[in-house]
Order: structure tokens, then sequence, then C-alpha cells
């Protein structure tokens, strides 16, 4: 029982990373239909700014908490302008272009971000410098029990708390109904007085703004950054857009959330299920069997529409 | 100086290798309602585009407010006073009627003002009042014209463009969409209205223009066209 608790506390904790990183996919799939594949990149870029950002703080002798702080204001700014400029410089003049160039176009950017990063950063796996005391809790009675660390209850409080921003800025503001409205169709948005390219452009710095975050949440909670960990992110953070359906944004929060519990759950089961021929190891295929079933049995995903009402 | 407000001069518009229009002329003048009637196909629509900024017009050819707005992005032409209701509605279907409504005023500011102009819309059209959280899609055809005219007037547009209202409505429903029209009309808002009802249109209308295969072939007083020979047998089905 405290095994299956256990995974079910690590399980949300990854998931809320993957729903955040998820959001990315989903919002700019739902305002242009293009699956961004870019998109763990930028994750990954967010991850080594503030590795550096942070590693060069370690000594100074700042807390820990406002280095921390420091390196996320650092990597948000940083992926904004990734995000920003890769819809600018590569995606903005395909729009009109059949869905295949931008989407290769997409991974594309992919390999060129991942390679800039190497540049910069080696191809070295990079141990994050462990400034946060990381405190376990029991959330059992017994000693030897589940617990939930500072970290894990620190990802998820910051995920939820962004995902209910973003809600509310795409529900309850003028810009977010706006960004709908140019999902929707952007000839009549434009008709609106909607600078289209603006609301586009936005969608991409805010997907960014928030896979900045994940990246540092991921770096932290498992202590390195890799430039190719993005590619890794997304390939699990975009099944778990398509398992919410892509486009919705709960969607994206549910499918992540969903898949980082299957993960979890599967890793630390599937050794005694399989009588131990597969091992924990073989955490990354749920992600995939997911995807698969996911596109076999429920395309349009857990809370996707039917694409049919574009009158 | 003049009251002119939009001039097309030899507006030629081609796409896809066609030649929808073929150099018109025409003028509308402030606070004007002025028809542009004609069959289906006959460059109607794609003149109303044209103006709008979303196919690409000739040079020099479409003057508003006195100064050429060719190439000029569709959004920007919203902060000038020109708004556009698009042929076939074009509501948002996933938004609501409100939020669709806070559309139109995108452009504007003035959020107390825009609260009361979209009462004023609701008590235009009581039906979208009763319905103003559902999403747009769940409404019927007319009360998406209905959604679509409001909208539009929230911009408090100078002009206004409207293309084909009363395509696919019920007669009663027309009747209602072009009594609003009047009294938008009589409210000062200069319109352009493209319309297949040719009879209803030049009923409305002060002048009119009459359009065939992207030509302009008669146009004057809209009660001069309604008697007009040709516009009889052609369009209102006389013989």
């Amino acid at each position: 029982m405290d095994i299956f608790l256990q995974q079910i506390i690590n399980g949300l904790t990854l998931g809320s990373v993957y729903a955040v990183v998820a959001l990315g996919y989903t919002m700019v799939y739902g305002i242009i239909q293009l699956i961004n594949f870019a998109h763990g990149e930028v994750v990954m870029i967010g991850a080594m700014v503030a590795f550096s950002v942070i590693t060069a703080l370690a000594g100074s002798g700042l807390p820990p908490l406002v280095i921390l702080l420091i390196g996320v204001l650092a990597a948000i700014p940083v992926c904004m302008v990734v995000g920003y400029t890769m819809e600018r410089v590569a995606y903005r003049p395909l729009r009109g272009a059949p869905r295949l160039a931008p989407l290769i176009t997409a991974i594309g950017i992919s390999i060129i971000l991942q390679h800039v990063a190497m540049i910069i950063w080696s191809r070295n796996n990079l141990p994050f410098p462990q400034i946060i005391q990381v405190v376990p809790y029991h959330v059992t009675s017994t000693e030897d029990g589940a617990t939930i660390t500072n970290v894990q209850i620190a990802i998820i409080t910051i995920s939820v708390l962004m995902m209910a921003g973003l809600l509310f800025l795409v529900h309850r503001t003028k810009l977010g109904i706006a960004m709908r409205a140019t999902s929707q169709n952007q000839m009549i948005a434009g008709l609106m007085g909607i600078d289209i390219n603006r609301i586009i452009a936005l969608t991409f710095v805010i997907g960014a703004g928030l896979g900045a975050v994940a990246g540092v949440m991921n770096g932290t909670y498992y202590g390195i950054a890799h430039y190719q960990m993005g590619f890794v992110l997304g390939l699990k953070a975009f099944p778990a857009a398509v398992l919410g359906g892509i486009g919705n944004l709960g969607g994206a929060m549910l499918g992540g959330v969903l898949l980082g519990l299957i993960e979890a759950l599967g890793a630390g089961y599937v050794g005694d299920l399989t009588g131990g021929v597969f091992g924990s190891n073989y955490q990354d295929v749920f992600a995939f069997l997911v995807l698969i079933a996911v596109l076999v049995f429920r395309p349009e995903g857990l809370l996707g529409e039917r694409v049919g009402d574009r009158a | 100086m003049s009251t002119t407000l939009l001039e097309l001069r030899q507006l030629h518009v081609s796409y896809g290798g066609i030649k929808a229009v073929r150099g018109i002329d025409l003028h509308v003048e402030k606070g004007e309602l002025v028809c542009l009637i004609g069959a289906n196909g006959a460059g109607k629509s794609t003149t109303l585009k044209a103006i709008c900024g979303l196919v690409p017009a000739s040079k020099d050819s479409i003057h508003y407010a006195g100064r050429c707005i060719v190439g000029v992005a569709s959004f920007q032409l919203v902060r000038q006073g020109l708004a556009m209701v698009p042929e076939g509605r074009g509501v948002f279907g996933q938004l609501t009627i409100e939020e669709n409504l806070a559309m139109g005023a995108y452009v504007r500011s003035d959020s107390a003002k825009i609260r009361s102009d979209i009462e004023r819309v609701f008590t235009l059209f009581p039906r979208l009042k009763e319905r103003r959280r559902q999403a747009a899609g769940t409404l019927s055809g007319g009360e998406q014209q209905m959604l679509a005219i409001g909208r539009a007037l929230l911009s408090r547009p100078t002009m206004l463009l409207l293309d084909e209202p009363s395509m696919g409505l019920a007669p009663i429903m027309v009747k209602k969409i072009f009594d609003t029209i009047r009294a938008i009309a009589a409210e000062g808002v200069t319109i352009l209205l493209i319309e297949q009802n040719a009879k209803l249109a030049l009923e409305t209308a002060n002048r009119g223009y009459v359009m065939e295969s992207g030509e302009i072939t008669l146009q004057g007083e809209a009660k001069t066209l309604l008697d007009d020979p040709k516009v009889r047998q052609a369009y209102l089905g006389e013989g």
C-alpha cells in the first residue's frame, strides 16, 4: 500500500511538470494547428539557463530560495525570446503553407536548439547544485511509509497556480477571449480589429514562459540538466496533450497528470507484474503505450471536441 | 471638402487567375445607405473583401476617409471606423454571445461605455440577452446574423459594410434584420449593403449599384433603379 501511495505522489509531481509542458503544445496547436516539436527544447533551455545562473550564484551567500527565484526569473525571459523568435522567423512565413512544411520546420528548429545548447553547455550531464535542502514529510503514520518532499509540494503547488492563472487568462480576460477567437477564425478575428500576428506570437511567448518554469522544476527535481532533456520531456508531454485532447487546455492538464500517474505506477509495478522480466527502467514505454492507445481508441482525446463546428 | 467617405476608383481584383472585379467606380457619401446588388458570382463579395483588405486590390483604388487604404490590414481598418459583417455571419461559434460582443469592442478600452453599448444591442435584439452566456454556435441563423450585426456595431463604426445579411434567413427574420439596418442608418452610420435580394435592398437604400460579371452596369437613386425596366426584368423577376 505504501508503494502505491508513494508512486501516486511521485506520479502527481511528474504529472504536474508534464501538464505544464503539455500546455505549451496544446496552446500553439489550439491557435494555429501546429505541433511545435521544438517546445521541448524551449523547456530544456529554461533548465539550462537556470542551471548556469544557480551555479554562478551558489557560492554567493544569497539565500537558496532567492537564488532559485533569480534562476527562474532569468530562464523565463530567455525562453520567451526563443519562443517569440521561432514563431517570427520559422513559423510565420509558413502560415499559408501545407501543414507538413511547418511540422518539418519544427523538427528542424528542435535540432538547431539542441545543438546550440550543446555548444553552449556541452554534451555532459550538468548537475544542479543542491542548494535546496530536500525535506521529506511522512504522509502516513508509519515511520518507513510514503513521503512527500518539500520540493514535490513546491512543484505541484507552482504547477497548479500556473494552470489556474492560464485558465483565468484564457477565459476571463479580453486577451484570452481574443486568443480563442483567433483560434476559431483568424479572418473574422482580424475584422474585429484583433492583430492576429500579435496574438499568435503572444501564445508562443506565454507557452514558452510556462515551459521555462517547467524546465527549472524538472531540473531541480532530478538534479540534472542535459541538452537532450527537452526531447525526452517533449516525447512525454506531447502524448499527454494528445491524451487530454490536443488544443484543449483542461485536457492538457488532465492528460499530463494522468500520464505522470500511469508512468509512476507502471514503473512501480511493472517488475512485479512481469515477474522481473521488465524493470522500472521501462518507465518511458508507458507514455507511448498511452499515445498509441489514444490514437487507436479515442483520437480526439479525453476532453477533445469533434472539430465539426466551424460555422 | 467633399463628404465622400468611401470611394472606389477603377478597382480591379483578381485572384486564383480569375478577374473577379474589372475596374469598378463606386462612392458612398457620409450618412448614405448604398446598396450593391447583382447575381451570385457578380463580384459583390469580392469587392467588399477588397475594401476590408482580405483580398489584394489594384493600386490606389480604394479610398476611405480621404486616404488610400489599399494594403492596410483589416485589423487596422476597424480602428479607423470601418466595420464589416461578413457573409455567412462568421460569429465565433464556441464563444458565448457576450464574448462575441466583447470581441466586437476589441479596439475600444472605455469599458463603462462598452457595457452600455452591449446593453443597447440587447435592447435591439432581446433574444441575444436571453442567451448571453450560451455558445454562439447554438443560435439560429437569424440570431447569428443579429449577433454579427450587434458585434459590428460595438466597434462604434463610422461605416458599416454588410455582406448578404438576408442570406439563408426566413422572411420574417429578413424583415427584422432590414428594420435594424434602417435604424442603424438613421443613427448616422454610413452603410454599404451587398445583397442578392435586389428588391429589398433597393427599397432600403438611398442609392444603388448593379454589378454584373465584375462590372458596374447600372447605378442611380434606389427608387429610379426600382423602376428601371432592366432591373425589373433581371433582378425583380418581372418580365
